[in-house]
Formats: C-alpha cells, sequence, structure tokens
C-alpha cells in the first residue's frame, strides 16, 4: 500500500479522447486543403494575407485575455487560429495587410471577445470581420486581382460579380454563364476571396469533418439543397433572368460557407432539426439576396441572419427524449 | 450476427476488458467480516443476531425491514463481534455487522455440492418464496429485491424476461466469466425466472466483444433444450445495458418516464441475478458471496474473485498484491457508472461486482473550460437529454424548467460528461438537478395523497 | 426651406400629441388597482431581495405585510428593527423588537486538526459532495469545504479561509438574511443571536460520532463528554447525541464551558478580554469545593 489519498470524485471515472483543442485541431487539419490550394493559386500575397490574419486573431486574442478580461489565456483552444484562417479565407489576395489586421480586429475584438470569448458570441467572428470590410473597405473587398500562382487560372471578376453587372447592362444570363466553364469553378476560380478558389479542397476538408465525427453534415447539406432546389424553381422559371442551380452552388463562397462557416460550434444549432431549419433559411436568404439583393452573394449576410435565430431555434427544438412522445 | 441496439445515444468507450481471460477462483476467507444491513434498495434489514451469538454460513442474521427489503444472511462461519455503525464506502455510517471467522462451517439444508439440478419446482409461489428467503437482490448495480420485481402490481402482465449479459461497462468480465464458468446454472435460473413470470419468452442479451460467452449459453440452451429461451447479440455500445435501454433494444419498446420496465411487459435481470435465483431456488442457497472484477491496467494481478459478502476492501487488494504506486483511484463497480472509494476499510457489499483501479492520467477529470455548443453530450444522452441545458438550469436551481426539461429521467450512465470536450461537469449538476425535480415530483403526489384522503374524511 | 422646417416640427409635434394620448390610454385602460401602501413599504426596504424574510423579494415581503394583520410573521432580517419599525409605522401597526442575529460556522474542523484522508477530484460544490459521500476528512459531518455559502452570501459578509478551510463571516457585513443556512448541504451554519455587543458562545462542531471516533476524525471534535453542561451553572447546555449544544437565551456568557472543554470546541467571540482558563478553573474547583461542603454539612 503506497497510496495514501484515494482520489473520490462522481461518475464517470473515464473520459473520451476529445478536447475543444483536438476538435479545433481538426478543423484545421481540414482546412488545410484549402489554404494550400489558395497559395498555389494566388501565390506569396495571399501567404502574407493568411499570416497576418491568424497572427493578429491569435495576439489579440491573448492580449484580451491577459490583459482586459483578466483570466486565463485561451488562444491554447485554437480557435483563434481558426478564426483566422476562415478571415483570410474570405478575403481576396490583394488586400492590403492592415485592412487585414482591422478585420482580424473586429473579428476576435467585437464578435468574440466582447461576447465574453469562445463559447459566448452570437455571430461567426470571421463572417463579422469580414462583412465589416466588405462594408468598410468596398474598394479592397472587391477589387480581385487575377491569380498569380503558379497555376496558369483564368483571370477576371468574380463570377456572381459579373453577372449581376451584365444583367444590368441587359445581357442574358445564358450568354453570361457561357464565359464559365463548371470545371474551373470545381477546381479553380477565377477571381474572388482566396477561399473559394477551389471548391473540391473544401469539400475534402468537409468530408474529412464528417469523418471524424467533428461536425454532422446536415446543416451543410440542407444548404446545399436548399439554394440547389430554389435556384432550380427560378431558373426553370425563365433562364435569362436567373441563374443555373449549379452555378450556385459553386460560386460565391457558398462551399466555404455551408462547409466551415455555418458549421461553427457556437453559432449553429445543437439539435438536428434546429440545424435544418438553420441550414434552409441561409440556402433561401442566400437565393433571395443574391437574386433580388444588391450585393451579388449573399452567403456571409444570410449566415450571420441565421446566428441571430440559433437561441431560438435551439429553444424550439429539442432532442426527442427516450419514451416520451 | 444481428446487431440489436438502443434507438438514441450512447458512447463506444474502448471495452479495456483485460480480465477476461481470469477464471473465477474464490478469494480465501478474511479473518472479519463486516455485513451492512443496508445492502440494497429499499428499507435496511433489522438484525436478528446478538453480540456473542455464533453463526454459520447462510444463516439469516437480518430480516426484512419492509416489503422493499431483503434477508440478509451471514457470509462465513464465527462469532458475530459487534453491531453498530461504520463507514461505508462513501464514509458513511451504516449499521454493520461484524461477525470474526471461526472455520467454514454451512447452516443446514444448503446444497453444497456442483450437481446441476435441473428439474424446475412447479409452485411460483413457493419459488417466489425461496427466492425471498435466499435475499436475492438484482446484482447488475441497483440492487433492487428480485421477489418484489417478480411480484408484478395486478393488472400488468409480463410478456418477457431479459437477462441481462451485455456487460457493457468497459473493464468488467465477471458476468462474463459466470456466463462460461456457470452458464448451465444461469441458463436454468433465467428459465426459473420465466416460469415464474407466467412461462413467457426469455432472452439473455450478450454484447457482441463475448463471443465465447455467447456459443457457449447457446450450447447450453440446446443441450438443456429450453424453447422458449434465446440468445440475443447486441451491438457494443454503453449503456447497452441500462434497464430502459435494453428493453428498447430487445422488444423495441420505450419505457415511459417514471414507468417501470413491467408496464411494456418486461422483467429485466442480469446475469449474476440468474444465477443467485438458481442458487436460491435449486441449492437453497443464499447470497452469500459474489463474483467481484478486480482489474486496472496499472493493476498487475487482475482476477476475477468469489468473494464473501462483507470482505474489506482493504483485504481483497491485498490479498492480490496491494495497490501499485500510480493508482490514484479505487472504483466499486465500472468506469462509467461506478462509485469512487474514499474508505479502503470498508466491505463488499452483494452488489459489488468489481474493483476497479485507475491512473491518475485515466481518471483526472481535465480542466473545466467554456461550453462550445457543440451538442456532444445531447447526442450521447441515450435518454435524449440535453444535459448542457440541465446543468445550467440546475446551477441555477431552476425547479420547474428542470422537471419541464425532465431531468428526473436522467440515468446517470455519466455519457455527457465522458463526451464533453470542454469537461464541463455535466451529469454532477445534472444529479443535482434530478433530485430537484424529483423532489418537486415527490412533493407534489404526497400533497396530492394528503388532499384525497383529505376528501376521503 | 423655412417651409420645411416648419412643416417639420408641425409634423412632429402632432405625432408627439397622438403617441402620448394613445400612451395614456392604454395606460388607463391596463392600471392595475394596488394599495398605495405597497409602494411605501417596498421603499422602506432595503431592497437586496435577498429572500432571507421568506418571500420571493422585497416587493413580495410589502405585498404580504399590508395584507397581514400583525408582523410576527413577517420580518426583515436584513433591515433588523430599524426598517420593521418604518414599516409598521406605515401599516400603523405596532411591532416588537427582535434580537438581532447573526451566522455562525459551527465547524472548526481546521486543515491543521482535521486531516484529509482522500481527495475531492469532482465539481467544487458543497452540494455535490455532499451527494455522493461524506467528505474528504474522517468527520462526516464538518465543513466540506467547496464554499457553497460563500457563493450564496449577496452581501459579501462570507469568505473562505485558504489556511482553516472553513468558512469564516464577517459580522459587520452579515444580515442574518439566512442564504448560507439553506445552501450549506451539511447545516453546519446556524443563525445565532449576535449577543451583547456580539460577544456570544457556541459549540463549533456539529460531530455526532461517539467521543474516540470523533477525535480521531477532528483534533477539536465535540466529544460529548458533557464537561460543559456539567460545568453550566445556568442549565443552558445539553449534550444529546454526543453533541452538546448551547441555547443562547440561557447563555449569560460566563465562558466557564468554553474554558472546560477539553477539546476545544466551544468558542467565544468578541470578548473584551482573552480566555483566562486557568482563573476560571480555579473559580469552578473554589465553587464546587463550596457546593461539597454544604453537602457534607
Amino acid at each position: 500500500m503506497t497510496m495514501d489519498k484515494l482520489l473520490v470524485s462522481p461518475n464517470p471515472h473515464i473520459h473520451a479522447p476529445v478536447s475543444t483543442k483536438s476538435l479545433m485541431r481538426d478543423v484545421i487539419i481540414a482546412l488545410i486543403p484549402a489554404v494550400i490550394c489558395s497559395f498555389v493559386f494566388y501565390g506569396w500575397r495571399e501567404i502574407l494575407v493568411m499570416a497576418v490574419s491568424v497572427a493578429s486573431c491569435v495576439l489579440l486574442e491573448w492580449a484580451i485575455t491577459k490583459y482586459m478580461l483578466r483570466k486565463p489565456s485561451t488562444i491554447g483552444d485554437l480557435s483563434a487560429v481558426i478564426t483566422g484562417i476562415l478571415l483570410a479565407l474570405n478575403l481576396p489576395y490583394t488586400t492590403p495587410w492592415w485592412v487585414v489586421m482591422i478585420g482580424a480586429v473586429v473579428a476576435i475584438g467585437v464578435a468574440k471577445m466582447t461576447f465574453g470569448g469562445i463559447g459566448q458570441n452570437i455571430w461567426n467572428p470571421a463572417l463579422v470581420g469580414r462583412v465589416f470590410l466588405l462594408v468598410s473597405f468596398p474598394t479592397y473587398m472587391t477589387t480581385w486581382g487575377a491569380p498569380q500562382g503558379v497555376v496558369d487560372a483564368v483571370s477576371g471578376p468574380t463570377p456572381l460579380g459579373a453577372i449581376q453587372e451584365g444583367l444590368m447592362q441587359g445581357a442574358s444570363v445564358q450568354e453570361l454563364t457561357s464565359a464559365f466553364n463548371y470545371k474551373d469553378l470545381l477546381f479553380a476560380n477565377l477571381g474572388g476571396s482566396a477561399g473559394e478558389a477551389c471548391a473540391l479542397a473544401l469539400l475534402a476538408g468537409f468530408v474529412y469533418l464528417c469523418c471524424r465525427k467533428v461536425i454532422k453534415p446536415w446543416i451543410t447539406l440542407s444548404i446545399f439543397a436548399t439554394v440547389a432546389l430554389v435556384s432550380l424553381a427560378f431558373w426553370a422559371a425563365d433562364p435569362t433572368r436567373f441563374t443555373d442551380p449549379l452555378f450556385n452552388l459553386l460560386t460565391g463562397g457558398l462551399v466555404l460557407g455551408a462547409c466551415f462557416m455555418a458549421t461553427d460550434y457556437v453559432t449553429s444549432p445543437m439539435t438536428l432539426w434546429g440545424g435544418v431549419i438553420f441550414g434552409v433559411g441561409i440556402g433561401f436568404l442566400t437565393m433571395m439576396i443574391r437574386y433580388f439583393g444588391s450585393y451579388p452573394e449573399g452567403v456571409s449576410f444570410a449566415i450571420l441572419i441565421m446566428n441571430s435565430v440559433v437561441p431560438l431555434l435551439n429553444m424550439w427544438f429539442h432532442q426527442k427524449k427516450f419514451g416520451r412522445k | 450476427m444481428s446487431k440489436n441496439t438502443f434507438s438514441i445515444g450512447g458512447v463506444h468507450p474502448h471495452d479495456s476488458k483485460i480480465s477476461r481471460g481470469c477464471p473465477i477462483c474464490p478469494l480465501p476467507l478474511a479473518p472479519t467480516v463486516y455485513i451492512s444491513v443496508a445492502q440494497h434498495i429499499g428499507a435496511p434489514s433489522v438484525p436478528c443476531v446478538a453480540v456473542g451469538d455464533k453463526v454459520k454460513v447462510g444463516q439469516v442474521i437480518a430480516e426484512p425491514g419492509g416489503f422493499v427489503s431483503a434477508f440478509i444472511h451471514s457470509s462465513v462461519s464465527g462469532t458475530v463481534k459487534s453491531i453498530g455503525p461504520r463507514p461505508d464506502l462513501a464514509g458513511r455510517p451504516v449499521t454493520h455487522i461484524e461477525i470474526a471467522v471461526e472455520g467454514d462451517e454451512w447452516a443446514e439444508g444448503i446444497d453444497t455440492s456442483d450437481t446441476l439440478v435441473t428439474e424446475i419446482p412447479s409452485d411460483n409461489k413457493a419459488i417466489v418464496e425461496k427466492i425471498r428467503q435466499g435475499g436475492v437482490v438484482g446484482l447488475g448495480g441497483a440492487t433492487f429485491p428480485t421477489h418484489v420485481k417478480l411480484s408484478p402490481p395486478p393488472g400488468s402482465k409480463c410478456e418477457r424476461v431479459i437477462i441481462n449479459g451485455c456487460e457493457c461497462e468497459p473493464y468488467l468480465t465477471s458476468d462474463f466469466r459466470t456466463l462460461l464458468e456457470k452458464g448451465e446454472q444461469v441458463v436454468i435460473g433465467a428459465a426459473i425466472l420465466s416460469q415464474v413470470m407466467g412461462n413467457v419468452p426469455c432472452t439473455i442479451a450478450i454484447e457482441e466483444n463475448k463471443p465465447k460467452a455467447i456459443a457457449h449459453i447457446r450450447e447450453v440452451i440446446g443441450k438443456l433444450g429450453y424453447e422458449g429461451i434465446e440468445v440475443m447479440v447486441m451491438k457494443m455500445r454503453y449503456p447497452q445495458g441500462g434497464e430502459k435501454q435494453l428493453i428498447d433494444a430487445v422488444m423495441h419498446r420505450q419505457v415511459g418516464s417514471g414507468a417501470l420496465p413491467i408496464s411494456v411487459g418486461a422483467v429485466v435481470q442480469n446475469v449474476a441475478t440468474a444465477l443467485a435465483v438458481y442458487d436460491a431456488v435449486q441449492k437453497n442457497k443464499p447470497i452469500v458471496d459474489n463474483s467481484v472484477t478486480v482489474t486496472g491496467e496499472c493493476f498487475p494481478n487482475q482476477a476475477n474473485l468469489m468473494v464473501r459478502v462483507g470482505t474489506p476492501l482493504r483485504y481483497i487488494l491485498d490479498y492480490l498484491g496491494g495497490i501499485p504506486s500510480d493508482a490514484v483511484k479505487v472504483i466499486s463497480g465500472g468506469p462509467m457508472m461506478g462509485r469512487a472509494v474514499a474508505n479502503l476499510d470498508a466491505a463488499t457489499v452483494k452488489g459489488t461486482g468489481a474493483l476497479l483501479l485507475l491512473t491518475e492520467a485515466q481518471t483526472r477529470r481535465g480542466v473545466e473550460s467554456e461550453c462550445i455548443r457543440c451538442g456532444r453530450c445531447a447526442d450521447a444522452c441515450p435518454m435524449g437529454l440535453e444535459p448542457f441545458l440541465l446543468q445550467k438550469l440546475s446551477r441555477n436551481a431552476d425547479v420547474e424548467a428542470l422537471e419541464a426539461n425532465a431531468a428526473h429521467d436522467c440515468i446517470e450512465c455519466g455519457c455527457c460528461l465522458y463526451s464533453c470536450p470542454a469537461n464541463i461537469p455535466l451529469l454532477d449538476w445534472v444529479r443535482m438537478g434530478k433530485g430537484l425535480a424529483m423532489g418537486a415530483i415527490r412533493a407534489r403526489a404526497a400533497a396530492a395523497k394528503a388532499a384525497a384522503e383529505a376528501a376521503k374524511k | 426651406m423655412s417651409n420645411i422646417i416648419i412643416w417639420t416640427i408641425a409634423v412632429i409635434t402632432v405625432l408627439g400629441l397622438l403617441l402620448a394620448l394613445v400612451l395614456y390610454l392604454v395606460a388607463q385602460k391596463f392600471k392595475v388597482e394596488e394599495d398605495p401602501r405597497i409602494d411605501e413599504v417596498e421603499k422602506a426596504m432595503p431592497g437586496a431581495n435577498c429572500g432571507g424574510c421568506g418571500f420571493a423579494g422585497c416587493r413580495a415581503f410589502a405585498e404580504a405585510a399590508v395584507k397581514a394583520s400583525n408582523l410576527d410573521n413577517n420580518y426583515c432580517p436584513v433591515g433588523g428593527n430599524d426598517t420593521m419599525a418604518k414599516v409598521a409605522a406605515i401599516l400603523g401597526i405596532e411591532v416588537k423588537a427582535k434580537a438581532p442575529m447573526v451566522a455562525v460556522v459551527r465547524c472548526n474542523g481546521s486543515c491543521a486538526v482535521r486531516p484529509k484522508v482522500n481527495e475531492w477530484g469532482g465539481t467544487e460544490s458543497c452540494a455535490v459532495k455532499a451527494q455522493l459521500y461524506a467528505g474528504d476528512t474522517g468527520c462526516s459531518f464538518g465543513c466540506l469545504g467547496c464554499g457553497d455559502c460563500v457563493k450564496a452570501c449577496q452581501f459579501g459578509a462570507l469568505s473562505m479561509d485558504p489556511e482553516t478551510g472553513l468558512p469564516v463571516v464577517d459580522q459587520s457585513k452579515c444580515t442574518a438574511c439566512g442564504a448560507c443556512v439553506k445552501a450549506c448541504p451539511k447545516a453546519v451554519i446556524e443563525l445565532r443571536p449576535a449577543g451583547p455587543r456580539g460577544m456570544r458562545v457556541y459549540v463549533s462542531c456539529l460531530n455526532r460520532d461517539k467521543g474516540p471516533v470523533a477525535k480521531k476524525a477532528c483534533a477539536s471534535a465535540c466529544i460529548g463528554c458533557g464537561i460543559c453542561a456539567k460545568t453550566c451553572t445556568h442549565d443552558a447546555i445539553v449534550v444529546e447525541g454526543n453533541i452538546a449544544y448551547i441555547d443562547a437565551s440561557k447563555c449569560k456568557l460566563c465562558r466557564e464551558c468554553e474554558a472546560m472543554c477539553p477539546t476545544g470546541a466551544i468558542h467565544g467571540v468578541n470578548f473584551p478580554k482573552a480566555l483566562d482558563k486557568d482563573a476560571i478553573k480555579e473559580r469552578i474547583k473554589a465553587r464546587q469545593q463550596k457546593a461539597k461542603e454544604a453537602a457534607n454539612e
């Protein structure tokens, strides 16, 4: 007998090999293909944007917990790194470094830490940062430079932006979409924010997260399904005015938003049906903004609007309880 | 192999059944045993021996203190040394009967031979009385007196007896060894139970990680020629052996909130209980010992022991070489639902199924951090509850909301805390909330009863 | 230009008047008739909404007080006699002054005298701990040391002493609301009369185990020896279930029990002079001698 004091605690006495940090690490791993693609397509300036974004997010969170909230630092859980990566993927690679930093301040400082840090924020921090920059620095945010990376990709404005502009000048959708081919959309975008570079890389990350059971696919799938159905309905009614479903699925950051932004734990509902309603709402709002709004694409706004509804969804949709009707 | 399982939640911890190869062997008698009078759910038993009395193995030393209570028998032969309070494994004083061991003389009428008695008596009432006299309680953990379970309230009808051989808790192997070594007895015990409940069919549910036991029990059933008894292979998933979960998995019926299994026509008994029923009915042998798994990665001499009731825990561990230096926690039961031992001088009770030793790294709780609202606790909860919500309500003692969100349905299986990435002590608080909600429900029921009685007058 | 300004002002003014009218009508329609004294009483209350009086906050207390015929069952421990006098004046009824109370910790099993026998690894909450087991010391009656009482106190009157591991009551802040009494799962905290100038003597232990068991778990436990009860000349001490209890209404603060207690479980606080054990023992001895002689004669 060598032990002098027994440890006593209530059951359970063992724990699953999972922690906040391990979950966040999995999300980062899932983002790696998309990050690599963005580096390959957009070159060193994208590396700079990514570095500035991640570094500012992490530093800011560290500084705020240490000097303002005066509590143990939370940067160890890696959630700030994810916010940094997502913010960078949401910006054009041409964004000046100081604009990226302002985005990080809004994302971490305003959208996350003001509410009390991880777990407390209502809106997805990276998206708040992005939308803030979009309305504050529209010039930088909509100047999509041509890809400069090692791959010889097609250059031009964002597909959705081009179409909205074209429609205003009286062209028909068919003429405009014929300029893009879907293979380009899947593998290498034409211009746009870095995270839109390669839908396939993002989907690979999404599949990884689902396989690791980090996220459940319902939210993402319901977004895709809603976008496809809504655009199919409009497109079938009038193909000259409305873009087709596949085009809508592959452009404007929908894949990035649906796979990585809408599935953020903190800002999405906790139950299955809450998640499905959440996804349907995002899909529907996205299409309404795209077809009828003044912004060419609406994923960011749609997610932020639905983020606000999450507390209500959590209140309305509960688990099915055992042995109860 | 079909895979039967319950419909909501559950987790999949590593099964760690490292002692599955150790046959059950008897533990030498301790010099002194301490037999608790509160070894079962319900009223504590009343001692019926006095200090100085000589007792034999199997002699009644305490009588039931009510309908929901049980006989307690001496597990050794010797002299009663004292009757008085002694700390149990939680350190709380409970009346124990202390007996100094002298020899090993059994009370008369107990058949201690190994001969298998296959003939089942036909008088069901006599069988239930024998089970009651044998002090049989549910040995799956809840220690609910078995004769009460076998006397369903009028109007309810049993349609199936389920023998719970899931042993879904990691580490535990005593039920597995019992199935392997005493398969015939367990099957006859099952046959007795199904006869008592009105010749209903019987299912012996065994998790798929025990293929040997499954094959053996199938063989035994064939050999003994019972037609109404079948083996059902269950998926490996915790808490498969939870009473409500098992009924859901086997019969696809969900026992309602606050209702008993008999309300959906089920009676569930554990493998060890089936064996105790066999012993009590066929051999006149009351519960004086039970099989205990002593295990843990840090514990080199893992074993499955036949331990007399009332043996001090320290004696068992010392017999197997003492507690290794890297062990920090001793658990009575499995790692998911077992109770941490605060006092090694406490003695075993009928329901002690295992002693598990864990190291600092295995069992120390991580530092609690903010809830990230991942919903894993809700996914894991086999009762479909929302632990993240309940723990908050419980911290605020919001009794009304706790009841509305079914805190009282919690079965304390530990899946929520097991799966929480932020190490939030969910179950600690949900259990508090469960207590609050149950208290409110009971108070209401008592008030309604009082009002009804007042109206009668 | 000036036209626009005039119009703007006119429209806003008319709009303002219209809305004011609507508000007024709605307020009239949904007006609740209430005894105006409720508001007055509520104003006289401390406004802590602590629930120490047994009602759900000061407003609920005021409503009950206005309805009640006397104030015997309505007492605000936080405001004390001053507040109750004000309330009585508003309601035009008499109120008896009550002795001020204070929270008293009935456990003195500090880390030094009550060794830990196991380590708690669960939630830092007395309620959770008490539910699971007897506690991390050999004493199953004493303070669990997780500070539920400190969390329950709204007035900052309680704090945990890191050295002893026991809660300490700051008498100047304690309002005797009773929140800590309710929060303690072991009923360690009791509300006792504060005593003249805060002087009071009480048994700071709840251990009901037999003497040797209690003593083994905690060096300063009450062992139920009964010396205090035998010493007390005011009949203020009863020993029941191996534990002594001092009835504050009978205690004359002579401190003889405190001096005689073999384990130091009896505490006297706020006395101007330190306890002179020897002098008191002498005094008791002399008295007992006298009594013996008287009996012999």
